[in-house]
């Protein structure tokens, strides 16, 4: 995919999240990682490349095609979209196989018996076979993002954007969760990150958007952003997140 | 929030009823040894008149179940139109509920079937009379509905978003259902308080058990007689109501 943006503005009352941000990857990236400190927009740019949230100004376009302005085309837009959020949102009166199959047949027009199938063939793979009776509640939190994963694949979406998937998890359910994702990217599946995971992003990412303030810092292939970060902030993070680890 | 056998503090135990019983018996002795012994009993008058009584029991049951449907229909649809994009319904509707809210019952009843119903033959007063008490106990209803739906985290509706659900998707299958358990210990408390409020109406001279009881001890120059098997006859109906509302609690029930 190519992403591209300009002059993006998306402000929450007086806080502006994004502030004038404006990149442009290269064509066929299939990972694009969304770097940068806590607060810098990374989330924000995130939930606008899914068309989650409209920008107050400015444009964004994935693929050359300018995304809506306005909630019923982002509507529309992001149903091709699939999402994966830091706290993982699964809805918690359902099980795992319901929290699944349920947008496959009330958004995606899938039958019952289709979307059970689809559900179970998912959450199979993710390998959560033992628990799709289970609610949130039930699983661990690994098994929960996971799950999450398992019900934005599911309607087979162009595009696949994480949250921070791994921030609530301790360091094993995060090793089982990037885990997942690297098999993602490897099978050809395109992907936006927004993460502090530098050292996982190194290994799946093909471009790296850096943010901070709500603009886009650096806008490079992956490989030249870890070997040779151009700005001192940039630097600066990168020797910081790798201090200990 | 983890729940062990035994430690629910809600749960109906053995000891839970020894306790019960023994506060009663403590209570009645007490009240025993205080009561006036001086008091006739005049039992044989009541129970020839229990079938007016009963009459206005089943009366009373038929007015709180129509009020109660009437009123969490309405009630929910305040709630909605208190959140409705369009702003004169949304005044409407938080207008409504906050008039409601700040004025008595009895004043509602007696304002709305003499000064429009009544004067406007729109209808009987036991009719006018149900609506009215529906409409009261809505506007509280809405309140409570808006508060279980506003619990709903917002993480919640951007989920309900992402996976691609429209605004009517989102509350159907995303919060309503999760405010609905939230909303059940507030709303069964309130339809007990429309069991017990149903008594107002015998103001509009409607021959529910509170006036039937009333015209009984008036014939009878009786008191107690007719005042303990009423306040027995609402526990009646109010008791399962209370009961079914916690079964329906732990049905609904699952960890966040």
């Amino acid at each position: 995919m190519r992403l591209e943006a300009r002059e993006l503005v998306k402000a929450y009352g007086t806080m502006r999240a994004l502030d004038g941000a404006s990149f442009a990857t290269g064509d066929q990236q299939r990972v694009v990682a969304l770097l940068g400190p806590s607060g810098g927009g990374k989330s924000t740019l995130l939930r606008v490349l899914g068309c989650l949230l409209v920008a107050d100004a400015g444009a964004v376009s994935v693929d050359g095609k300018e995304l809506p302005h306005d909630e019923a085309g982002a509507l529309m837009a992001r149903r091709g979209n699939g999402f994966v959020f830091q706290g993982y949102n699964l809805f918690p009166h359902l099980s795992a196989l319901e929290n699944v199959a349920l947008p496959l047949r009330v958004v995606h027009g899938w039958t019952a018996a289709e979307a059970e199938q689809r559900a179970r063939e998912m959450l199979g793979r993710l390998g959560l076979s033992e628990h799709v009776a289970k609610r949130p509640a039930e699983m661990s939190g690994g098994q929960q993002q996971r799950a999450a994963i398992a019900r934005a694949l599911a309607p087979k979406p162009g595009l696949l954007l994480l949250d921070e998937p791994t921030s609530a998890l301790d360091p094993v359910m995060t090793g089982e969760v990037l885990d997942v994702i690297r098999e993602l990217a490897e099978g050809g599946q395109q992907i936006v990150l927004a993460t502090h995971e530098v050292a996982f992003a190194r290994k799946v990412a093909d471009w790296v958007v850096f943010l901070a303030a709500g603009k886009v810092v650096e806008s490079r292939p992956a490989e030249d952003f870890f070997a040779t970060p151009e700005s001192a902030m940039a630097r600066e993070y990168l020797s910081e997140l790798g201090r200990y680890r | 929030m983890e729940t062990k056998p035994g430690s629910d503090p809600n749960a109906i135990t053995l000891r839970t009823v020894g306790w019960a019983a023994l506060i009663v018996c403590v209570l009645g002795l007490a009240l025993w040894t205080v009561f006036p012994d001086t008091y006739r009993w005049h039992w044989a008058a009541f129970w020839d008149s229990q079938s007016l009584f009963w009459r206005g029991w089943r009366l009373m049951i038929g007015i709180s179940l129509v009020a109660m449907v009437l009123s969490v229909l309405m009630g929910f649809g305040l709630m909605m139109g208190g959140r409705a994009p369009l702003e004169p319904l949304r005044v409407a509707s938080r207008g409504y509920v906050t008039l409601m809210r700040g004025t008595p019952l009895l004043v509602v009843l007696l304002l709305g079937y003499y000064g429009v119903v009544s004067p406007l033959q729109l209808g009987s007063a036991l009719v006018a009379g149900t609506v009215l008490l529906a409409m009261f106990e809505a506007a509280y209803l809405a309140e409570i509905f808006r508060g279980a739906l506003e619990s709903v985290s917002a993480s919640q509706r951007e989920a309900a978003r992402a996976v691609g659900f429209n605004r009517f998707q989102m509350y159907r299958y995303v919060l309503v259902p999760q405010a609905v358990r939230r909303a059940l210990p507030g709303v069964a408390g309130e339809l007990v308080s429309l069991v017990k409020s149903s008594s107002l109406l015998s103001v509009l001279g409607i021959e529910e058990v509170t006036q039937v009881t009333k015209l009984i001890n008036a014939r009878n120059y009786s008191a107690l007689e007719g005042y303990i098997p009423l306040a027995l006859a609402y526990l009646a109906v109010t008791l399962p109501l209370t009961w079914w509302a916690m079964r329906m609690e732990r049905r609904f029930a699952y960890e966040t």
